[in-house]
């Protein structure tokens, strides 16, 4: 087991009171495995992710704790967490095109990063040219400033950089978002093979699209505004998902071949909850066609199968 | 209505512009009123480049643009507005096309005080809450509100409510979803579909072929600013000729099959100067000596066109 959430609560503080955007989450990631995080935007993914790697105000730790490797994760202390950052858990940002530093050539930033880990670079430069090949840059890229890149290559050099150190979680935080299909696909590849090479042990891939998810993804889980909605392997979220959540979400897939003239697809009417002064019970009762009086209560989540989790009173209470 | 005729668009680069990147190389397509045309191709791929061409954001190196008869480029800044009454854009990333500072609605004041002076407050209230309803917002949830108090989808439908305000003939949509969520993504594309009804064109450019064959009539494929394939959704989804085509097709992540084959990426090497043969040449997996060539464009059925040695080879045979 890499990664383990027991009842994780972050708000965030405003003027207004605090922005309830994660409550009670448990779930775990094991080694080997690529888990796909789903959601709308403001579900609470993002969160989810920052709070492992990076706690800082306005977010605010509430209740919970994170195990890595059996270890606990002080991650309510951000000064703390540096010995585990980077080394044991690591995250290609949402902004990985941004993220290099513009006035510093590649290499000696890297060799920065490494001697702040207490590493040594010359010991470490092999290693760093052979994944430098596994994603097709030329050595060359470590003696260029990031503005001598294009966005592509810029993305790929971060994920060389954010896995340098075997991480044994790597979060992967809406990285194909912004690329065009092809690049898309070439991008999801790369972190199947940074598996498989051992350049990370576990991953977390954040997206909105679910059927990229289907590709890569080993199980998926999906949010729904601060609370998760279900867990379950790939298949079975795909080809029989049981929370309403999950399934209105797949049905509003535009799919090839499916044209408009021919059938219309609909999304999910109405827009998620404000997270200040959330809704009480089910946060997804107003969208929802199968709520009834029991959705006032918070739906636990369940194992309603081997897992398969869920939260919802319609599927979760009989099981 | 629209029609380009040999386009092309040529961006100066390097030091001191002293080298030349052909973003579209000789582009000819044309749109019928109320007809929806996709441009589709990958980043660098000229599309947007094309998009910004018939909206007047930049200048056309070589070809002609008309609108109705009419030539785009020789239209006087002074007579611009007039232009801009029937061809209006929607960009990708609705957040920065509204100033913070101020609120969401403002865009619609602006279109009253700059195009219709003359209509009084009262009557334009309600215009622009029909063009909302429309749109499918409603007015009350939404005016009054500053942009970070809405989201995105919302956002991007304010933006198509305005356009719809200056009773458009031609709305330029550059991947206007691809920053949605995927549950308001197709609203979007519906609220587009059923524009098309009532008479509007529109140029839909994305990169997702999925989204592109779900409203559209007709497609065109780019790569490096060349049509490599075009002519009418179905027979492109169907049968997609061109290599290009069926790697991008087969790249669509979807829910019912995996990936199978693995993707070759584009060299990423700035394409500079012109190349002699097919542009497609260094990805393609059938390249072979003839593709040295530039490929003509060629009709191979009724309203589907290829640019491909090997497909014009087979049919010839």
């Amino acid at each position: 087991m890499s990664l383990q959430i027991e009842n994780l609560s972050v708000y965030y503080q405003t003027l207004k009171g605090d922005v309830h955007a994660l409550e009670d989450i448990t779930l775990d990631v094991k080694l080997g495995e690529i888990m796909g995080l789903a959601g709308e935007s403001g579900c609470g993914k993002t969160t989810l992710c920052q709070s492992l790697i990076y706690l800082n105000p306005p977010m605010k730790y509430m209740t919970g704790r994170v195990m890595l490797n059996g270890n606990e994760l002080p991650i309510w202390d951000a000064e703390k967490m540096n010995q585990h950052r980077f080394r044991d858990i690591s995250i290609i940002p949402q902004y990985a095109m941004n993220a290099l530093n513009p006035i510093r050539k590649i290499g000696p930033m890297i060799r920065d990063l490494l001697t702040s880990k207490k590493v040594d670079y010359k010991d470490r430069l092999p290693e760093l040219k052979h994944r430098l090949d596994v994603v097709n840059l030329p050595h060359d890229v470590l003696g260029m400033y990031p503005f001598e890149l294009s966005g592509g290559m810029k993305q790929r050099m971060v994920m060389v950089l954010s896995t340098l150190l075997d991480p044994t979680l790597l979060i992967a935080d809406e990285i194909t978002s912004a690329l065009d299909v092809a690049s898309q696909k070439a991008v999801s590849e790369l972190l199947v093979k940074f598996l498989d090479e051992g350049c990370c042990k576990s991953a977390i891939f954040i997206t909105h699209d679910i059927s990229i998810l289907y590709q890569i993804a080993n199980t998926i889980t999906v949010m729904y505004a601060g609370y998760l909605a279900e867990k379950a392997s790939t298949e079975t979220i795909i080809h029989s998902p049981r929370h309403p959540y999950t399934k209105l979400l797949i049905a509003s897939l535009p799919k090839i071949g499916v044209k408009y003239s021919e059938k219309h697809l609909k999304g999910i009417p109405g827009h998620p909850p404000l997270l200040l002064n959330p809704p009480i019970g089910c946060r997804f009762r107003d969208r929802c066609p199968l709520a009834f009086e029991k959705c006032t209560e918070v739906p636990p989540f369940v194992e309603i199968e081997k897992d398969h989790f869920i939260a919802c009173w319609r599927e979760g209470s009989h099981a | 209505m629209l029609e380009l005729d040999h386009v092309s668009k040529i961006y100066k680069v390097g030091t001191f512009g002293g080298k030349e990147l052909h973003a579209v190389r000789d582009v000819s397509f044309s749109i019928q009123d109320g007809e929806v045309v996709s441009l589709i191709g990958e980043s660098g791929s000229g599309k947007s480049t094309i998009g910004k061409m018939v909206l007047r954001l930049i200048s056309i190196s070589d070809g002609s643009i008309t609108i109705d008869g009419e030539d785009i480029s020789k239209i006087e800044t002074k007579e611009s507005k007039e232009y801009y009454r029937k061809v209006q854009g929607v960009f990708q990333d609705p957040y920065s096309s509204y100033n913070p500072i101020f609120k969401a609605d403002r865009i619609f004041h602006i279109i009253h005080d700059e195009f219709y002076p003359d209509v009084d407050k009262h009557t334009w209230d309600d215009k622009v809450n029909n063009a909302l309803q429309d749109v499918g917002l409603n007015p009350e949830h939404v005016l009054g509100k500053f942009p970070h108090q809405l989201s995105g989808g919302q956002l991007q439908r304010f933006l198509i409510a305005r356009a719809l305000l200056l009773d458009i003939k031609l709305l330029v949509a550059d991947e206007i979803i691809s920053m949605l969520d995927a549950s308001v993504r197709i609203d979007v594309l519906n609220l587009l579909a059923d524009l098309k009804t009532r008479g509007l064109s529109v140029l839909f450019i994305t990169h997702d072929l999925s989204l592109a064959n779900y409203i559209s009539e007709s497609a065109i494929i780019l790569y490096r600013g060349c049509i490599l394939e075009r002519g009418s959704t179905e027979k492109i989804f169907d049968n997609p000729l061109h290599p290009y085509t069926q790697m991008l097709i087969s790249a669509v992540p979807r829910l019912d099959q995996k990936w199978a084959t693995k993707v070759k990426l584009d060299s990423e090497a700035a394409h500079l100067g012109v190349p002699t043969g097919c542009v497609y040449y260094d990805r393609c997996p059938y390249a072979f000596e003839k593709c040295k060539v530039h490929p003509e464009i060629i009709e191979v059925s009724t309203d589907h066109h290829v640019a491909c040695w090997k497909v014009s080879d087979s049919q010839e045979k």
